[in-house]
């Protein structure tokens, strides 16, 4: 009997993505990491091209995140120094980009002001030279503040600036085209506000071939499940055609998987659920590998242990 | 969707003077207004006006000196398609032939070779069908025919005959029940197209006709059209069809996006 062709055939690609700028380009970045461009779904390298595979961003923050000890224990004493835990990031997991976020910024927290975030930002292009991903504190009126600052002490860099919701999208837009960065495009679990941003971002003239989408990020439930099917979806709407869907995706695994009672519980209130130290990470990589199926680009990762699991699987 | 824009007609006069004329200017004047409406191809008609091959091919290059959007060409005679899809700089879409055999056996071979797409019309020798299951039958053909010279699936248009609603009121629902049923012969389905226009032909709302009948058309698998492109209203009726059938993700803005270059 001969056996069906059962291969999809796509009409489109997904997007090409440079983030960062070597010297000759205008930054000091060492090297610079390329997403997207593919025209299948992950890993069906028989029906079509994948020329660049899912890249891991090391999560840092200005300010150590709240993670229960177990798994910030893994990571050491260098998660209070964005620098060092970035040098740690690329020289010990050897992590392709960095990905800082702005915790401290948070009005009800630290409330670090945007000239402190920026400070913070120079420090680590200074430590390494991989590209970077700066978030602000996800607070609109705040980031309002601190990502222009940060934007700005990173000018000519390439990074990528997240991100730009229905809400903020005009101000995102103005400080990434004025020092040239990249855009996450950001919508809460919504793959029609996610159209409706990048369509916001097209009418403001921000070219949607510098975009890469965000559908928030879930580590647990239906929110994973959601989120998996709606990155699926932006893939599989990009494949056939839909110019306004075809953005590289990206995953905030880490700062997710670490807010989900399951990963950072321990057995003395999860009876059963096992040891965190190792349910933790196993969460974490489990997370990531399944996003990267659905067809995202770029993982944001920390747990040292988690990134060895996924680098492997890349 | 696919949209054909059908303005380049000799139907037209002033296309058909622009033909005789040799006046190029108007043939790209209505390549540039139908390319910028986002045609996906743009139909070439000689009409009544010349059947020359060389005033066909004129017609074709006077396009593509202004707009890079693929050529339909609105004829079936093999000499002259022969010479038309030399000039033509993408793989163009031949409108038409029937599931008349030796139509086919003419037609099918020029297609292969060139890599080009052709509009099947479900008619056979003895002319336009009248039910849907004769529709069928004479899709089966083409679409039978069209395998042996090697074509696939998205490379052939079936188009189902629109009759006009106001001198054949029950063919309306036959040509429905058979775009219908053209969605099942292969998977991936074959392209299903009409000529839009018919349906309103001698009618007073014609507007109102084409969009009402384009989005059943589109209900029942129809993903092509040989239409007004320049028709703001029929074009959101298509883009609120294309959602409704869940052929594209919905976003608030989406007829501002889609117009959006």
């Amino acid at each position: 009997m001969e056996i069906p062709d059962v291969k999809e055939k796509w009409t489109s690609r997904i997007n090409t993505v440079t983030i960062g700028a070597t010297k000759e380009q205008g930054g000091t970045r060492g090297k610079t990491v390329t997403v997207g461009g593919a025209t299948t779904f992950p890993f069906l390298t028989f029906e079509g091209e994948l020329p660049n595979k899912t890249v891991i961003a090391g999560f840092i923050s200005d300010i150590a995140p709240d993670w229960p000890e177990q798994i910030t224990k893994a990571i050491g004493g260098e998660i209070n120094s964005p620098a060092e835990w970035a040098q740690k990031n690329v020289e010990e997991y050897g992590v392709d980009l960095i990905s800082i976020k702005m915790l401290g910024a948070e009005p009800a927290g630290k409330d670090a002001s945007p000239s402190e975030c920026a400070k913070v930002i120079e420090t680590v292009l200074k430590a390494v030279d991989v590209p970077l991903i700066i978030w602000g504190c996800g607070d609109d009126e705040k980031d309002n503040h601190v990502l222009p600052e940060c934007s700005e002490a990173c000018k000519g860099e390439n990074c990528v600036i997240g991100s730009a919701k229905e809400s903020n999208y005009m101000t995102i837009v103005a400080i990434c085209k004025a020092d040239k960065h990249k855009i996450i495009s950001e919508a809460p679990v919504d793959i029609n506000i996610g159209k409706q941003v990048n369509i916001l971002l097209q009418d403001a003239d921000y070219d949607l071939k510098d975009v890469i989408m965000f559908q928030t990020t879930a580590a647990l439930g239906y929110g994973y499940d959601y989120v998996y099917t709606i990155i699926e979806r932006c893939r599989n709407a990009g494949l056939k055609g839909d110019e306004l869907m075809a953005a590289p995706q990206i995953c905030d695994v880490a700062g997710e998987t670490y807010r989900v009672k399951e990963a950072v519980a321990d057995d003395d209130i999860l009876p059963g659920w096992g040891k965190l130290e190792k349910r933790g990470p196993m969460w974490e990589a489990a997370c990531a590998e399944g996003y990267m199926h659905a067809g995202a680009d770029i993982l944001i990762m920390a747990h040292p242990d988690a990134i060895k699991s996924v680098q492997k699987t890349i | 969707m696919i949209m054909i824009g059908e303005r380049i007609n000799a139907g037209f006069k002033d296309i058909k003077n622009a033909i005789v004329n040799k006046d190029g200017d108007v043939i790209k004047k209505w390549a540039r207004k139908q390319a910028d409406a986002k045609a996906s191809y743009i139909d070439v008609n000689l009409g009544a006006a010349s059947n020359k091959p060389e005033d066909l091919c004129w017609m074709i290059e006077m396009i593509q000196e202004e707009v890079d959007t693929p050529i339909s060409i609105d004829n079936n005679r093999p000499r002259m398609l022969t010479e038309a899809m030399k000039v033509c700089k993408k793989p163009p879409l031949v409108n038409s032939t029937t599931a008349v055999e030796e139509k086919m056996n003419e037609l099918f071979p020029i297609v292969a070779e060139h890599g080009a797409s052709i509009i099947g019309l479900v008619m056979d020798e003895a002319g336009s069908p009248a039910t849907a299951d004769k529709r069928v039958e004479n899709a089966a053909k083409i679409i039978e025919k069209a395998m042996e010279f090697g074509l696939s699936p998205d490379q052939i248009f079936l188009d189902p005959i629109i009759m006009p609603l106001k001198f054949m009121q029950e063919q309306s629902k036959e040509i429905l029940s058979a775009a219908n049923q053209f969605q099942l012969f292969s998977d991936p389905p074959c392209h299903i197209v009409c000529g839009l226009t018919n349906i309103s032909s001698g009618a007073k709302h014609k507007g109102l006709i084409n969009r009402v009948f384009l989005t059943m058309l589109i209900a029942n698998g129809c993903d092509t059209a040989i239409m007004n492109v320049l028709d703001d209203e029929l074009i959101n009726a298509i883009l609120t069809a294309e959602l409704i059938m869940n052929r594209q993700i919905y976003a608030d803005s989406y007829t501002e996006a889609f117009r959006k270059k």
